[in-house]
């Protein structure tokens, strides 16, 4: 569990040990130079995880327009190679947080997909047990720390995770050497936050890398209505004396290739990043978007560039898959992904007492004139 | 995808086991007379040391707290003695500095995060208010927030209506955080040491003007629970009721008040989330009149939501209509004159009790 306690002032606990021993033997990150030195099951559970996103978009946007999902919905469908291209370069226990255009980030990290549709159905097994929705996927065994819906909040709290990190192996004297992802949208370039924490992240040798997810749109507004000097955004990282590069965001050996060296490098020498990760979304902004601000002919001109069949091909290539191997994975997924909704439909709503659980850890009373609070029970998924 | 093992909890899964310190009964508390007579911020910064020397996972950041030694000197030395990884002056960037700790309290550790002034505390209005309070339930169990944000609330002493909030009203009004409001040294110390240790964030006002504030507080160590009140004066004339500040200006009109035969009873409520109102349900019995004195603007006040529940719970113990005294409903001013006539001043509330005793 990704929390300090208060005997680890003194040294590792027994938890903390028993983590970090799984933690080595499982979930590191792979270590070859270049994507096409992987290991074909790498390669090809990156391909599996893109499919898993986008089918269980598509099975999200059904839900959704049925009344099965409520509130606002973000979806990924077309950014996949950003999330499983750059938590690929990682290891299971860095630090993750996101902004609310999140499944695809949650799935990726390992949030299984019960978990995910079931928390936007409402449902006590989703992995906030119905509280969080869409826009706030949080996953504690995974590391990852939410799905934020106000833009760019994640992105002081990213500075924040490694700060803790950092804190925690040269104050208290546990942990290892961690890098924290904190994604965001080009939106999220022009809060103030931002700012503040990318001052705070270099002064400090904080070891988080801001992703940028640059899909061109901030809802219905072009980057370049919305940002100034977009096309030369990674001189601001520059300017705040940290590490930036600007990575085609569509090609996931690509994001491999040149991504890795980056996280290695903010790992080893506890420094930020910034990555503008070009890329597009084929869904509009959110399930109830007119999408008035974009011509059918651009979207098809990324939808030509589809980050899926880009890997898919060069898999083909280099024989890690054909199409027998590639149509069944196919049709794996679509399972999994149906089982997810079946599992969503057919999980318990909320018993009504459960408005009053997990607000307080220290529930006392006389906190609220009406309500009388208590502890959650734990969710049997997460 | 590998996960992670989760460390189980008996209690909840933010929580692992709160090791919550022992909370003696107040007669059992040390005593609040002695020998050694020490200053509210001295207290402030006792509380902190304290508990950083027994813990590590406590770290104190804000802007000019560590090489400066605090704003106001609450942190003097702590420097010397932690060193500049756990004592960290920041840029003036609350946003951004406080949305960072919220995190590190994510993953457990105990951040103290100092406002110069509560006043500043706005433009980190998303994460103190957005996020802290709300990621336990967000997360639907899976992280806490402990976490203490403390600094300097309400008028300062001419420092005009940008640098004079009362914050207490607005931020209160917020389902997952808990409120701390001290009066004098001694509960200072009990109820920031009490703070530092809850798993829920605590968000504790302090005052400017009470800084220099000298009183006795023992060198044992000890914690004062939240959610229960202090009987600062016993009376049976009314029942005042208030919280920090104020309730100095309470003890001031008490003593003009007795010199008229009046015995006013004083609570001071220390925190005010949880709020103790089963004893102010008991005083009210007892004196069957009650004034609250609160140094926030009156609308949707604190003062307000304590009225609403002293109706609600003893309203047949009542003789006359619950009464509060705010500040006046309008910015705070710089002319000393008119900054004292707005704030709930031992003059104004002597006023207010005669008319309601002799009415
Ligand atoms: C502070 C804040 N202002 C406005 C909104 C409403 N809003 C939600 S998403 C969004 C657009 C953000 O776009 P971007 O950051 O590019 O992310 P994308 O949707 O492209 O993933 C806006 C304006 C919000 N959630 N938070
Ligand atoms: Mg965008």
């Amino acid at each position: 569990m990704p929390q300090a306690t208060a005997e680890s002032s003194e040294q590792s606990t027994m938890n903390t040990a028993k983590a970090d021993s799984q933690q080595s033997a499982v979930g590191q990150a792979p270590t070859a130079k270049t994507a096409s030195q992987l290991p074909k099951e790498v390669l090809i559970k990156w391909l599996y995880d893109m499919q898993l996103i986008r089918e269980f978009e598509n099975r999200t946007m059904q839900a959704y327009q049925q009344a099965k999902i409520g509130g606002f919905c973000h979806i990924y469908t077309g950014q996949e190679a950003v999330a499983v291209g750059t938590i690929g370069c990682t290891n299971a226990d860095d630090p993750v947080i996101t902004a609310y255009r999140d499944h695809g980030h949650a799935l990726a990290r390992g949030m299984t997909p019960e978990a995910c549709m079931a928390e936007m159905f409402g449902k006590t097994t989703g992995c906030a047990k119905g509280k969080g929705g869409s826009m706030h996927m949080f996953d504690r065994p995974n590391w990852l720390f939410g799905g934020h819906g106000i833009v760019s909040a994640q992105t002081p709290m990213g500075a924040g995770f490694a700060f803790s990190e950092k804190y925690q192996l040269e104050v208290i004297g546990i942990g290892k050497k961690k890098v924290t992802l904190c994604y965001m949208g080009d939106g999220a370039l022009d809060q103030g936050c931002f700012h503040e924490a990318q001052n705070l992240a270099s002064l400090w040798d904080l070891p988080v890398i801001y992703i940028l997810e640059n899909n061109g749109y901030s809802m219905g507004t072009a980057i370049n209505r919305h940002t100034a000097n977009a096309e030369n955004l990674i001189d601001r990282a520059k300017g705040y004396g940290i590490r930036a590069a600007k990575i085609d965001g569509l090609d996931i050996m690509n994001i491999y290739n040149e991504f890795k060296p980056i996280v290695d490098d903010c790992r080893e020498n506890s420094r930020p990043a910034f990555i503008d990760l070009k890329t597009y979304r084929y869904q509009g902004h959110s399930m109830s978007d007119p999408q008035k601000y974009r011509t059918k002919e651009e979207v098809d001109q990324y939808k030509d560039k589809d980050s899926i069949a880009k890997l898919c091909s060069d898999l083909m290539t280099m024989g890690h898959i054909d199409e027998a191997g590639w149509k069944s994975m196919r049709k794996e997924i679509a399972d999994i992904v149906r089982g997810s909704v079946d599992h969503a439909e057919n999980a318990p709503t909320p018993e009504p007492g459960e408005l009053y659980t997990d607000v307080y850890a220290n529930p006392e009373k006389n906190l609220s004139p009406t309500a009388t609070y208590s502890h959650g029970t734990k969710n049997p998924l997460m | 995808m590998t996960t992670m093992p989760m460390i189980e909890s008996d209690i909840h899964p933010a929580v692992d086991n709160p090791p919550l310190p022992v909370f003696l009964p107040d007669d059992q508390l040390p005593s609040r007379e002695g020998d050694r007579i020490i200053q509210f911020r001295e207290a402030l910064r006792e509380a902190m040391s304290e508990e950083m020397r027994k813990d590590k996972r406590v770290f104190l950041l804000g802007e000019e707290v560590a090489q400066y030694n605090g704003a106001y000197k609450i942190s003097q030395g702590m420097l010397d003695e932690f060193g500049p990884k756990r004592i960290i002056d920041t840029p003036i960037s609350e946003n951004g500095f406080a949305g960072m700790a919220i995190a590190a309290a994510m993953t457990g550790l105990r951040p103290i995060v100092e406002f110069m002034s509560w006043s500043f505390s706005f433009v980190a209005a998303d994460p103190i208010l957005n996020n802290a309070p709300k990621m336990l339930y967000m997360s639907g169990g899976q992280f806490g927030c402990p976490i203490v944000f403390r600094g300097n609330d309400g008028a300062g002493g001419q420092l005009a209506s940008t640098h004079s909030w009362c914050v207490e009203a607005l931020y209160a009004n917020v389902p997952g955080l808990k409120m701390a409001i001290p009066s004098n040294p001694y509960d200072a110390k009990g109820l920031l040491k009490t703070s530092i240790n809850d798993p829920d964030p605590v968000f504790f006002m302090e005052s400017e003007r009470m800084l220099g504030d000298k009183a006795h507080v023992p060198e044992e160590e000890y914690y004062i629970p939240f959610g229960r009140a202090r009987v600062a004066r016993e009376g049976d004339a009314i029942t005042l009721v208030s919280f920090g500040r104020p309730v100095n200006f309470c003890l001031e009109a008490a003593e003009t008040l007795a010199a008229e035969g009046i015995d006013v009873e004083i609570l001071d409520m220390r925190t005010i989330r949880p709020l103790d109102i089963e004893s102010i349900i008991e005083s009210v019995k007892k004196t069957n009149k009650v004034l609250v004195v609160d140094q926030s603007w009156p609308f949707a006040s604190i003062a307000s939501e304590v009225v609403t529940q002293i109706c609600e719970r003893c309203f047949d113990w009542l003789d006359s209509a619950p009464a509060r005294l705010n500040t006046a409903d309008v910015p705070t001013p710089y002319a000393k004159g008119l900054e004292y006539d707005y704030l709930p001043n031992p003059e104004r509330i002597v006023d207010a009790v005669r008319s309601l005793v002799n009415a």
